[in-house]
C-alpha cells in the first residue's frame, strides 16, 4: 500500500503547472488534495510518472460572488467551501451535497475541482455540477481558456474533456434569482461518508401563486456519468408541483437511467432507490422552495 | 529521477524539523519510520480508518493520504503534541482515560486529533457534531459510546 516512485514538482503558479503539464505530458497527473487519487496510487490502480502539486497556488483557492454565479477556485478546500454561509445562501445546494461528502478530515483536504475532475459517478459534487449545470473554466499554457458546461464536462465513469494538457482553474455555480427557490440533496449509503449507493439532488423556484417557473434535478450512481433530467424538469415549470407530479417525473428518471449492479446493490435495486430519491429530492427541494 | 530527494521544513509539534525525503514517502510514514513520532498509527494505507489523522496548519487530515514532501512549509501537531508542555496529559487525554473512551488503543490517537480538533474550532459541541467529527475514525472495540463520552466530558471541564 506504498505509492510507485513519481517524480514531484510543485507549481508556484497556474501558468507554470499548465507548463508542466505541457511538457511532461500523459504521464503527469495533478495533484490537489489527494482524497482520490493518493489511495489509487497507494492501489497501484493509478502510477503517474510526474505528479504536479497544486496545492500551494494561492490563485486557484476563492470563493468570488458574481451577479448570476458564484465563482470557486479549483483548489479550494471542500470545509473552506461547507463554512462558507454566504456561499451556502446563494447556491445551498452545494453545502447540502458538502454533507455527504468523506468525512471532516477528508473535507479539510479535498478539493472542489479535485473532486469534479475526478468524476467519479457515485460522488456527490459532480452531481451537484451536473443539476445547476456548472460551469468548469479549464486553463492550457499554449490556448488559453476555455469553458465548459457540465454536461460536455463529465464524459464517462472517471473521465472527463478536461485534456492531457489543461488545468482546471474554478467553477462557475449559477445562482437562480428567482426570490422562492428551495433545493435539496439527499442519497442511500451503506454507512454515512461512504460512496452512494444512489444519490439524488433537486432545485425547484416558485412564483407567488406557488406554480413552479423553474426545477432541475438529477441522479448518482445510476450511470457512467451524473445524470441531469432537463426535459423532464422541463416538464414540472407551469405546474402546481404536486405528489403524483412529482413522482411521475422521479419514475421517468428512474427509467431512463442505465444502473450496473455490484456488491452494493442489484441494478433493479439501484432504479428503485433512483424513483424514491428523486421523488424525495424533488418534494423537499419544493417545500423549501414554499417556505420561502 | 524517481530517486531524486526533496528538501522540506516541516513545524512539527512546534519543533522545526528539517528532512530530505523521496516523494512518494507518505507523511504517516516520515513522522514515524524518520522521526520516530509512533503515536500516530498507520491502519489502512488509503483514507478509510483514520488512525493516522494528524492536523495539518490545526485541521484534522489523515497523514496516509499525503506525501511528506506536501507538508514543506506547513505545521503538524501529532498526538504527541497534544499533552501539555510538562508532558501530563491533556483534559481530553485525561477524560479518554475516565470516561473508557479505548481498549485496545490503535484507534486512539486518530480519535484524539479529530477530537481536538473539533473542540478547537467548537468548545461545546453537540452529541451530533461530536458523532460527525469522530465520523471518518473507525474504532473496532468501544462501539463508540465511550469516546463520545469522554469528549463531552473534556468540553464539560474545559469550560
Amino acid at each position: 500500500m506504498k505509492s510507485a516512485a513519481f517524480e514531484y514538482t510543485r507549481a508556484a503558479s497556474i501558468g507554470e503547472a499548465c507548463e508542466l503539464l505541457a511538457r511532461h505530458g500523459d504521464g503527469a497527473k495533478l495533484i490537489a488534495g489527494g482524497q482520490s487519487l493518493v489511495p489509487m496510487m497507494a492501489m497501484r490502480l493509478v502510477r503517474p510518472a510526474s505528479l504536479i502539486d497544486i496545492n500551494e497556488i494561492a490563485a486557484l483557492k476563492f470563493v468570488a460572488a458574481e451577479n448570476d454565479a458564484v465563482r470557486v477556485g479549483a483548489c479550494t478546500r471542500q470545509a473552506v467551501v461547507e463554512r462558507d454561509g454566504a456561499l451556502a445562501a446563494r447556491v445551498p445546494l452545494l453545502r447540502q451535497a458538502l454533507a455527504w461528502v468523506g468525512h471532516a478530515q477528508t473535507r479539510n483536504r479535498g478539493t472542489i475541482g479535485g473532486s469534479l475532475a475526478h468524476a467519479d459517478p457515485c460522488a456527490e459534487l459532480p452531481l451537484a455540477a451536473q443539476v445547476l449545470d456548472a460551469r468548469m473554466v479549464l486553463r492550457a499554457s499554449s490556448k488559453g481558456k476555455r469553458t465548459l458546461d457540465a454536461a460536455s464536462f463529465f464524459t464517462g465513469a472517471m473521465s472527463t474533456a478536461i485534456r492531457a494538457d489543461e488545468c482546471l482553474e474554478e467553477i462557475e455555480w449559477p445562482v437562480w434569482r428567482e426570490s422562492r427557490t428551495g433545493s435539496a440533496f439527499t442519497e442511500l449509503c451503506i454507512r454515512h461518508g461512504d460512496f452512494a449507493v444512489v444519490a439524488a439532488a433537486a432545485q425547484v423556484a416558485l412564483d407567488d401563486s406557488g406554480r413552479c417557473v423553474r426545477a432541475a434535478f438529477g441522479l448518482a450512481a445510476v450511470g457512467q456519468t451524473p445524470l441531469a433530467f432537463p426535459n423532464l424538469a422541463a416538464g414540472l415549470v407551469g405546474n402546481s408541483l404536486t405528489e403524483d407530479l412529482i413522482r411521475a417525473a422521479a419514475n421517468d428518471a428512474a427509467d431512463a437511467c442505465e444502473p450496473g449492479s455490484d456488491l452494493h446493490a442489484s441494478a433493479e435495486y439501484r432504479r428503485h432507490l433512483a424513483a424514491v430519491l428523486a421523488a424525495r429530492a424533488l418534494h423537499a427541494a419544493h417545500e423549501k422552495a414554499k417556505a420561502s | 529521477m524517481s530517486g531524486t530527494l526533496h528538501l522540506i521544513e516541516v513545524d512539527v509539534n512546534g519543533k522545526r524539523r528539517v528532512a530530505q525525503v523521496p516523494a512518494r514517502l507518505s507523511l504517516v510514514d516520515w513522522l514515524r519510520d524518520e522521526l520516530r513520532l509512533t503515536g500516530t498509527h498507520v491502519g489502512c494505507e488509503h483514507g478509510v480508518c483514520g488512525a493516522c489523522s494528524v492536523m495539518l496548519d490545526g485541521e484534522a487530515v489523515r497523514a496516509c493520504l499525503m506525501y511528506a514532501v506536501q507538508a514543506h512549509g506547513h505545521r503538524v501537531t501529532t498526538v504527541e503534541g497534544l499533552a501539555r508542555p510538562d508532558g501530563t496529559m491533556s483534559p481530553l487525554q485525561d477524560a479518554f482515560c475516565e470516561a473508557h473512551g479505548l481498549q485496545c488503543g490503535y484507534c486512539t490517537p486518530g480519535m484524539l486529533i479529530a477530537a481536538q480538533a473539533l473542540l478547537d474550532a467548537n468548545p461545546r459541541p453537540t452529541e451530533v457534531e461530536i458523532r460527525e467529527a469522530i465520523g471518518g475514525n473507525l474504532c473496532r472495540c468501544t462501539g463508540y459510546q465511550q469516546i463520545v463520552e469522554a469528549v463531552r466530558l473534556a468540553a464539560l471541564r474545559v469550560e
